[in-house]
């Protein structure tokens, strides 16, 4: 059972425990009927609140300590996951993971942010926070799936690329942008999945592909909603506003010609089961690299510049 | 004379350094008074201390491109407040305001255009509308623009000047960044130059998109040039930041723009490299 809970779960879990401790004394009592005429009503209530979530909320279990990461994607999607280090120039970026593995039948290139579970591993991985070498290093690995035609599957979740000194000497700008620019024509199938936050061009300089998928509870904007009730509320007490206005959720983005398709999370959400979400997701992922097949490479690098091309909205 | 010093400098204001109307300006640099004219002689540089000063796209095409060779694309494009976004104050009202204030349609002009006789296709932001923010209009206007030099085979030339992406169209803006640079993927596939013309400010999403991807990145020197802005910098690592930080010459140091020109030398250095790739 989860240990992290949010306000709007509390209900549920409480329900949950309950039917738990009653589960124990099940064997004496006959109250069976009584436990799944509970079981029935957690199953309304947690429909009922997850079917009502606002924005804010949704940005909340993007953000749960125990949603699944990178990490955990691969273990329970793929076989024989070696991971590849280092880019080549400066070091080996730990806020994210990359390198060849088997989905299904097929070797593919999976590369994915990564976050901590704890302090420890959060200060290891840098809270998920790519320097410029991160970047290089994803390109790098993008490359060479190109040079041995594997496709490549990138997992977003960042709360925003690092803001620091040695990161802009490095040049984070130039790193971010060389990647927007290789993956818009590398001539292998590209499959972008928001797993949980995408927050601007942190995430984005590895979000260029032929799909664009995204998890039910992830969000994937310009700027996180604190930041931006900082910045146009000049108060960091407006992020329920932000996170309204900005639109950020995986519906949303349909809406807004984004995102192709909404991966569905387990009910609670992806953090009640990572398996349940990484099954759901490698279905989804061969379903979508099976069609991305079928098309030729240079045909292949037309459609992914005019599908960004389409992208926006104004009037002449 | 001031009459009363502070011993400590402990409020500093950034200070507005767009072009100033009065007929006298203070030199955002070294404090020298100038007169209008002899900015404007000077390329709105001063001639003291070569501060450049933040000018829009109106003055940078008179700089850059031969007497009456500017013809301009899609004038009237506009932002359709897509999200219907609100802070304080509505999107919708906001763009009017602006438009009106600005006598702009959003912050990037396009058009084609001659340096020294030859042809270009030229983008040029304004950091005077919504401080140059990408949003949809600027993303379409430039991917437009990246198309004609694609037709014409006219080398490509983008004045950045620019906070970054539009918050106010949210992820639309954000993919402007990726819409602009697969643009300049096929520029750049076709072999047609690409030349980033950076002043001050260009940082955020511009940067991190177009302005970054120059085959030839240059500066105007003295520019604001970065991913993350220095206050949220500052705020992350809690220390202060190095002098020069984030200029162009720092940069230049750090081995990301090719060269730092003065706003005077543009025209010559820009037509020249044009002259050099096209012979």
């Amino acid at each position: 059972m989860s240990k992290t809970v949010t306000d709007f779960e509390r209900p549920v879990m409480e329900l949950e425990k309950k039917i738990e401790e009653m589960r124990k004394y099940a064997d004496n009592l006959d109250i069976a009927e009584e436990i799944t005429k509970l079981e029935n009503k957690v199953n309304q209530l947690r429909e009922s609140i997850f079917a009502n979530l606002t924005r804010w909320q949704r940005v909340q279990l993007a953000r749960h300590p125990e949603r699944p990461y990178t990490l955990d994607f691969v273990q329970h999607m793929l076989s024989d996951f070696v991971e590849l280090h280092g880019d080549r120039q400066f070091g080996d970026d730990k806020a994210i993971v990359g390198g060849f593995g088997t989905l299904g039948k097929e070797t593919v290139m999976l590369i994915g942010q990564q976050k901590g579970r704890d302090t420890k591993s959060n200060v290891y991985r840098n809270f998920g926070m790519m320097n410029p070498e991160g970047y290089r290093k994803a390109l790098r690995l993008m490359r060479m799936a190109e040079k041995f035609q594997k496709p490549i599957i990138t997992l977003l979740d960042t709360p925003g690329a690092y803001p620091g000194i040695e990161a802009e000497e490095r040049g984070q700008a130039e790193a971010i942008a060389r990647n927007l620019f290789e993956m818009s024509h590398l001539t292998v199938p590209i499959v972008v999945v928001i797993i949980g936050e995408g927050a601007s061009g942190g995430a984005l300089g590895m979000g260029v592909g032929d799909r664009i998928l995204m998890f039910e509870n992830a969000w994937y904007s310009v700027i996180a909603p604190e930041s931006c009730s900082s910045i146009l509320w000049r108060s960091w007490d407006y992020k329920e506003q932000a996170a309204e206005a900005l639109k950020l959720t995986a519906p949303d983005l349909v809406e807004q010609g984004i995102v192709d398709r909404v991966v569905p999370e387990p009910p609670g959400g992806a953090h009640r089961s990572h398996e349940q979400a990484a099954r759901i997701l490698k279905e989804i992922l061969l379903e979508e690299l099976g069609e991305l097949k079928k098309i030729k490479p240079e045909k292949l690098v037309k459609l992914r510049i005019e599908k960004f091309s389409k992208m926006g909205a104004w009037k002449d | 004379m001031a009459w009363f010093r502070r011993s400590k400098q402990n409020i500093q204001s950034e200070g507005r350094k767009e072009t100033p109307d009065g007929l006298w300006t203070k030199c955002g640099g070294c404090g020298e008074i100038i007169h209008r004219k002899q900015l404007e002689q000077n390329l709105y540089t001063c001639p003291k201390c070569s501060f450049h000063f933040r000018i829009g796209s109106k003055e940078y095409f008179r700089i850059l491109l031969d007497d009456g060779s500017f013809s301009e694309m899609d004038k009237k494009m506009q932002s359709t407040d897509p999200l219907n976004f609100v802070d304080t104050k509505k999107y919708s009202d906001r763009i009017k305001e602006t438009i009106k204030k600005t006598g702009l349609n959003d912050a990037v002009r396009t058009g084609t255009g001659k340096v020294n006789k030859i042809s270009v296709v030229v983008a040029c932001m304004d950091f005077a509308f919504i401080g140059g923010s990408m949003g949809s209009v600027v993303g379409e206007k430039i991917a437009r623009a990246i198309d004609k030099s694609l037709k014409t085979r006219y080398p490509m030339i983008i004045i950045s000047s620019s906070g970054g992406a539009r918050m106010m169209e949210a992820a639309l803006s954000l993919m402007q960044l990726a819409k602009t640079s697969a643009k300049l993927a096929q520029l750049s596939d076709a072999r047609i130059p690409f030349l980033s013309l950076l002043t001050d400010p260009t940082t955020g999403g511009v940067t991190a998109s177009y302005a970054m991807l120059g085959d030839l990145n240059i500066a105007e020197p003295g520019a604001l040039i970065g991913f993350a802005g220095p206050r949220v910098i500052r705020q992350t690592i809690g220390k202060d930041l190095p002098k020069g930080f984030q200029r162009s010459e720092f940069l230049l140091e750090k081995g990301f723009v090719d060269m730092v020109v003065h706003r005077k030398d543009m025209k010559e250095t820009v037509a020249r490299m044009l002259a050099l790739l096209a012979n």
